[in-house]
C-alpha cells in the first residue's frame, strides 16, 4: 500500500482563473459585480434599472448567466448596452472560465462596471470565484424574511445585500427588520439596500452606491 | 447541487497525480471538507462514484474527513466551535470574527493498490 499526500484545493483551477479574471478587470478599471439570488428575485430586473437610473453617465456591460434562453441578454440589449450570454445547457452555476470567455467577447468596448448575472441558485454560485470585486446578494420581500438563515454561505460570502419587491411588502408576511437581523447575524458587515423595481424605490440609493465605487476607483488610480 | 461539478474536479486532482503504469489502481481518496463548504457528503459521493467508471480510479473509495466551522473573535480573541452559522463570538458577541476552519474543500491523500 502506497500513500501519496496531496493538499490540493478541489476548486483551485477555477480560482487561478478567478485571479486572472480579476487582474484583467483592475487593469481595464471595470468593477466587477457578481448578482446571485433565487430565481425570479428580480436581478435583470435590477440591472435595467440601474442602467436606466445610471443613464450612461457610467458605461455598463452585462454578462447573462442562464440555464437556457437568451430572454435576460434581449432585454437588456434593448437599452443599448454591451451584454454577452452564457447558456449554461443544465450546470448550476458560472466559474470563472465561462466568464473569462464571455469578457473577450466585448473586445473593444470601454466598461466601468461589469454586472455579471450568475443562474438564479442560492445554492453553488456561493463556491465559485468569478473574478468579481463583489458578490452582491438579491433577495424579494416574496420569499420570507428567513432566506439568510436558509442559504447562509451565499450571505455570508456577499457584501451587498439588496432586497427587492419592497413595492408588495404590505400584501406579505414578510418583516423588512427580521430579514435584516437574519442577514447580519449570518454576516454583520452587509451593506443592505431596499429597493422596488416596479416603482423605482431605492434604485437611486443603489446607484450612488456605484458611482461612489467607480469615482473611488478612479482616484486610487 | 454542484457536487458532480467537484467530483470531476477531485478527479482531474487525483488523475494527475497516479504513475504511468497499466497496473496502478486507487484504493480510495482523502479529501478533507469544511461544514460551511456547502457540500452534501452523500451527494459527493455519489457522484465520485458515477463518474469513476472507465477511469484509474475506478473502484476507490472518497473517504470525507468533516471539518468543523470555527471562528476566532477580533475583539476578545476567543476561539470558538459553531453549531450553526451565525457569525457572532459565543463569549463577547462581537459580529467582527474571522473564520477558521470550515470552508475546506482540498484533496489531501491518495492510497494506491499495490
Amino acid at each position: 500500500m502506497s500513500l501519496i499526500t496531496v493538499e490540493r484545493k478541489i476548486l483551485e483551477k477555477n480560482d487561478e482563473i478567478a485571479a486572472l479574471n480579476r487582474q484583467l478587470f483592475r487593469e481595464r478599471k471595470i468593477i466587477a459585480f457578481n448578482l446571485v439570488s433565487s430565481p425570479g428575485s428580480g436581478k435583470t430586473s435590477l440591472i435595467e434599472n440601474t442602467i436606466q437610473c445610471l443613464n450612461h453617465k457610467i458605461k455598463v456591460g452585462v454578462i447573462e448567466g442562464d440555464v437556457q434562453t437568451n430572454l435576460d441578454a434581449e432585454r437588456i440589449d434593448a437599452l443599448n448596452v454591451p451584454v454577452v450570454q452564457i447558456v449554461t445547457n443544465g450546470s448550476c452555476h458560472l466559474d470563472a472560465m465561462l466568464v473569462r470567455d464571455a469578457f473577450s467577447k466585448f473586445d473593444s468596448h470601454v466598461l466601468d462596471i461589469l454586472f455579471i448575472e450568475n443562474v438564479g441558485n442560492l445554492v453553488c454560485p456561493a463556491a465559485y470565484d468569478l473574478g468579481e470585486r463583489m458578490k452582491v446578494v438579491i433577495v424579494s420581500t416574496t420569499e420570507g424574511d428567513d432566506k439568510p438563515l436558509k442559504y447562509p454561505a451565499m450571505f455570508r460570502n456577499s457584501e451587498a445585500l439588496i432586497i427587492n419587491k419592497m413595492d408588495l411588502l404590505s400584501y406579505l408576511n414578510c418583516s423588512i427588520a427580521e430579514l435584516r437581523k437574519n442577514a447580519l447575524l449570518i454576516n454583520p458587515s452587509l451593506k443592505i439596500f431596499e429597493v422596488s423595481c416596479t416603482s423605482g424605490e431605492g434604485i437611486g440609493k443603489w446607484c450612488k452606491f456605484l458611482i461612489e465605487m467607480s469615482n473611488h476607483d478612479e482616484k486610487q488610480g | 447541487m454542484h457536487e458532480i461539478s467537484i467530483a470531476e474536479e477531485i478527479i482531474e486532482i487525483v488523475s494527475g497525480y497516479l504513475p504511468q503504469a497499466k497496473n496502478i489502481s486507487v484504493k480510495s481518496v482523502m479529501i478533507n471538507l469544511g461544514k460551511f463548504s456547502n457540500i452534501m457528503p452523500e451527494a459527493l459521493k455519489f457522484g465520485f462514484e458515477v463518474l469513476i467508471n472507465d477511469t484509474k480510479l475506478n473502484g476507490a473509495t472518497l473517504n470525507i474527513n468533516k471539518i468543523p466551522l470555527t471562528i476566532r473573535c477580533n475583539n476578545c480573541g476567543t476561539e470558538s466551535e459553531l453549531d450553526e452559522p451565525f457569525f457572532y463570538c459565543p463569549n463577547c458577541e462581537s459580529g467582527s470574527v474571522e473564520i477558521l476552519t470550515g470552508m475546506e474543500m482540498n484533496v489531501i491523500e491518495i492510497e494506491l493498490n499495490d
